[in-house]
């Protein structure tokens, strides 16, 4: 039952978004809607199952002087794919996330479990472990791509949930939330709900206030 | 000669620090991403140009869209779509041999089928122009209701293709839609929003003596030759105005449009 593990550790104990805080840069930028937000968690959750097997298979055989540039030629060849297939079979859509698909390269969750945990395992936890990041990643992403679409403009992957006031209803869009800004907002508010209730994931300060060191 | 497996054995079985296996695992990483990503994209490829000629056409309508009395009009003539024909560019002739259909926009590179543009006179960065072009139209009674040209320019980082329809004086730009583009989004992408395209109609190309003079300036345009152009955005709009410049002049459209004014269609 450990293999499982792999996969339900990263989804709150280890996710990648609210505890490594790493791809947060396309979590603000595909999240105005659910459709998106759904298609980028799908597009990277194959390219980290993906690359992960295909370093883990040859991991005993990538000289560590060129190891990065191994992983990141196999990781952009896998998004080069996984885009073509996007702009082939759900043209809409990939015209929708215009560059965010070709970005999921520099997306640090790709490389950094590429790096930290493909590299040294066998390919079966490696797939796990990358389809447990994915789906952390994803469950971050649909959570705030659900409250921006919500509040922004009262539909629910592109259906209408409120009848706005434009169209003669009483809900009210926040223009806010389909701003950048407020993923953070939301983003930040996670993190905070995540680490009042598991305080493990707490970090010591690394710059202690004065008034507290003297306090020790 | 060793068997071709033991040597890959012998490959595999080098230190990984070893020079040797260094370059040789670089190259075959390199080659295999470099087949798969080639052999996806060339499959892909038709299921991709389908899309966008589904896109095409539908800016096209959208275009007509825009201007309610050319509904009116093809309704009346009892036609869903303009009519389209190919034409030689050099000397402004119908070509009616030419299927339209089939017509390789790729023509172009070809040196058969295309013509080297002169520095000086290459203001849309296209270094070749292609011989023939389709041009859609729309008549009745034998008269001109409406030309709709298609053009394309080098923009910022990207080829523009835009069709410019024109009303029967061939003088005042009816609308200009931008067919596709890879400019910067939020910036040089924004020339194919309607909010741009909607400065172009009423606009004139040419002065009375017959001069291209239509520009994309910065700042606040005067006068019926002058289009705002987007600011942030300077060299993406200044390609559509080269492109007009460049596809109205005498190496693009200039020869049928002047046949067009002397001689009718």
């Amino acid at each position: 039952m450990s293999l499982f593990r792999h996969v339900t550790a990263p989804l709150i104990d280890q996710n990648p978004v609210t505890l490594q805080i790493l791809g947060i840069c396309s979590a603000l930028a595909v999240t105005t809607s659910l459709t998106t937000a759904l298609t980028m968690s799908v597009a990277l959750t194959a390219v980290l199952c993906a690359s992960a097997a295909v370093i883990s298979l040859i991991r005993r055989h990538i000289p560590s002087t060129i190891r990065l540039i191994v992983q990141i030629t196999i990781i952009a060849a896998l998004v080069i794919v996984i885009d073509e297939l996007l702009q082939a079979y759900a043209f809409e859509i990939s015209k929708r996330l215009s560059i965010f698909v070709g970005l999921i390269v520099t997306n640090c969750v790709v490389l950094g479990r590429a790096e930290s945990f493909a590299m040294r395992n066998p390919v079966l936890p490696s797939v796990l472990d990358g389809l447990g990041n994915g789906l952390g990643y994803s469950l971050i992403l649909m959570i705030v791509g659900g409250i921006r679409e919500f509040f922004g403009a009262g539909t629910l992957f592109g259906r209408a949930v409120v009848t706005t006031q434009a169209e003669g209803g009483w809900f009210q869009p926040l223009g806010l939330m389909q701003l950048a800004p407020s993923a953070f907002f939301i983003i930040g508010l996670l993190v905070w709900a995540i680490r009042s209730l598991r305080r493990d994931q707490i970090e010591p300060a690394e710059f202690p206030l004065a008034s507290e060191e003297a306090n020790r | 000669m060793a068997d071709p497996l033991t040597l890959w054995r012998g490959f595999l079985a080098r230190p990984n620090d070893d020079r040797v296996k260094t370059f040789g695992v670089a190259v075959l990483v390199a080659f295999v991403c470099a087949a798969v990503v080639s052999a996806t994209s060339v499959t892909l490829k038709p299921l991709q140009d389908a899309h966008l000629e589904a896109e095409r056409a539908a800016r096209m309508e959208a275009m007509l869209d825009t201007l309610p009395e050319m509904r009116g009009l093809m309704q009346e003539a009892g036609v869903t779509a303009l009519e389209t024909r190919m034409i030689n560019l050099s000397d402004g002739s119908f070509a009616p041999d030419l299927d339209p259909v089939n017509f390789d926009v790729a023509a172009a590179d070809d040196p058969d089928s295309s013509i080297a543009i002169p520095p000086e006179a290459d203001v849309a960065g296209l270094k070749r122009r292609e011989n023939h072009a389709p041009v859609y139209l729309l008549e009745r009674d034998g008269e001109l209701m409406l030309l709709v040209l298609p053009m394309r320019a080098t923009g910022y980082q990207s080829t523009i293709t835009a069709m410019l329809a024109v009303q029967p004086d061939l003088r005042t730009i009816a609308a200009l839609t931008i067919t596709g583009q890879g400019e910067t989004p939020g910036l040089g992408a924004r020339i194919a929003e309607p909010d741009w395209a909607a400065l172009w109609p009423g606009k004139e190309i040419a002065n009375e003596d017959g001069e291209i003079v239509i520009e994309v300036v910065r700042g606040t345009a005067t006068g019926p030759y002058q289009v705002d152009g987007i600011s942030g955005a300077t060299r993406s709009s200044n390609a559509v105005g080269a492109m007009l410049t460049f596809w109205l002049g005498d190496l693009g459209y200039g020869p049928f449009l002047d046949r067009l004014e002397s001689e009718g269609l």
